[in-house]
């Protein structure tokens, strides 16, 4: 039996707009994957520990409030100082070109943004589970 | 450093880790089980059920406030469905678990149910072991949305909490087998809802009815899960509820029948997977099915010769 790919999906901060999330949990959900998710309006302590607690190989991050510059590195510091640094984490949103650049050298894996396909998210998320190295020794 | 050692050591990580091994039954994780079995045993377990969208999630997200507030080192497993047709699963119980407070070290785990149709997960038992070794004493189990015969959560947990609403049916419904007959706690939740004083007193009628009666009396707490009423009252009789099965000796015995369907499982199971690789590969299968289509064999016979084949090797 293959293993499941696990997913969080979060929306954290003063933003209710969840359609968008609720579309890529479903499509996620049909891909085969286990998806979890948070809900709005929430801290980055809140999703990094979930993110922890429930063993996420990837954490998607839906950000349409325009305060992405601040909470995606907050979500990324957070969870690097917890010790789920191994953890990927991507997001979608209304997010200028140039902030993407920096959002990807804060440690941003990939950032999906209008118009994005849910078959790309699908495949991006497979691909990069796939690539992540698993060195972890059980005993 | 090993994830067992980290584990030791009390990292979170390294716990939450150490589950998806045993979830995904990555090799290795019988021998971690074996050595987690033995350090815990402290930990009691108590199951929230009933049907979809009865607010068990809201119940536990109460709960599990209330326990950690009495000073508990309290864990969440909340169980949802697994696709049967894509394997895919949308976990949504954490969502309704808000409230609880994260700063207490509470620790909420969501699972598919992955295959199973008994209400939890096949490995959900298993993660109880290793959260009982990390060190949490007070757990709650949330099963997916069951009906009436989805019960594997008795072998699970300690204390059995079976949420309904008003809407769940009459005193007809209340009289049935199955779901009815394994609360030790009725929460009649969204009791601001008309029909709820009805359903308390079907229930309680229904509970006088049986033939055996046990000296628990099992109470029936109309709750407001998401406006916090009666709560305290429900987490009072959970209390009362442990308190009772150690005093009777009743929790000794329970989780000695526990463990016997346990050894069994765990026999079953070896046996299962070994069949399935020595006996039951594909070539050996199509001949037989061939030769019953034929009508040189049939089934009760072929299954019989391969039990023999089994246990004898002939």
């Amino acid at each position: 039996m293959a293993e499941k790919i696990r997913v969080l999906l979060a929306k954290p901060g003063l933003d209710g707009h969840d359609r968008g999330v609720k579309v890529v949990a479903a499509a996620l959900r049909d891909a085969g994957m286990e998806v979890i998710y948070t809900g709005l309006r929430q801290t980055p302590e809140q999703i990094v520990t979930a993110a922890i607690q429930e063993d996420v190989d990837v954490v998607g991050v839906s950000i349409l409030s325009g305060a992405h510059m601040t909470l995606f590195p907050a979500i990324v510091d957070l969870l690097r100082q917890r010790g789920g640094g191994d953890k990927l984490i991507f997001g979608g949103g209304i997010i200028p070109d140039d902030d993407i650049a920096a959002l990807e050298k804060a440690g941003v894996s990939k950032l999906f943004t209008p118009g994005a396909s849910t078959v790309e998210i699908i495949d991006w998320v497979t691909r990069a589970v796939a690539a992540k190295k698993n060195d972890e020794k059980l005993l | 450093m090993s994830l067992y050692t980290e584990f030791q050591g009390g990292s979170e990580v390294a716990l939450s880790k150490i589950i998806s091994h045993i979830e995904n039954r990555r090799e290795g994780y019988q021998e971690v089980l074996s050595r987690l079995y033995r350090t815990g045993g402290r930990m009691y377990r108590i199951g929230i059920t009933g049907p979809p969208g009865a607010g068990k999630s809201s119940l536990v997200n109460r709960l599990a406030g209330l326990a950690a507030e009495a000073g508990h080192r309290v864990a969440v497993i909340c169980v949802d469905p697994s696709s049967p047709f894509t394997g895919g699963a949308l976990l949504g119980d954490r969502l309704r678990m808000q409230d609880i407070p994260l700063d207490k070290g509470v620790f909420i785990r969501s699972m598919g149910s992955r295959g199973s149709t008994g209400g939890l997960a096949a490995a959900t038992s298993n993660v109880t072991v290793a959260l009982d070794a990390f060190g949490f004493d007070t757990l709650f189990i949330e099963t997916v949305g069951v009906g009436q015969m989805e019960l594997d959560i008795i072998d699970a947990c300690d204390t059995v909490v079976v949420a309904l609403v008003p809407e769940s049916g009459d005193a007809i419904q209340a009289l049935k087998a199955g779901l009815m007959e394994i609360a030790d706690i009725f929460a009649v939740n969204k009791a601001d809802r008309a029909g709820s004083d009805q359903m308390v007193y079907d229930l309680q009628s229904a509970m006088e009815m049986k033939a055996v009666h046990s000296e628990w009396i099992v109470p029936i707490v109309a709750t407001q899960a998401t406006a916090n009423v009666n709560l305290d009252e429900l987490y009072r009789h959970l209390t009362a509820h442990k308190a009772y099965l150690e005093k009777t000796g009743l929790l000794a015995q329970k989780r000695a029948e526990q463990l016997k369907k346990k050894v069994e499982r765990v026999l079953v199971k070896s046996i299962q997977r070994d069949i399935d690789r020595t006996l039951l590969n594909g070539a050996v299968l199509d001949d037989i099915v061939g030769r019953i289509m034929r009508g040189e064999d049939d089934p009760y016979s072929a299954g019989q010769a391969l039990f023999r084949q089994y246990k004898f090797g002939s």
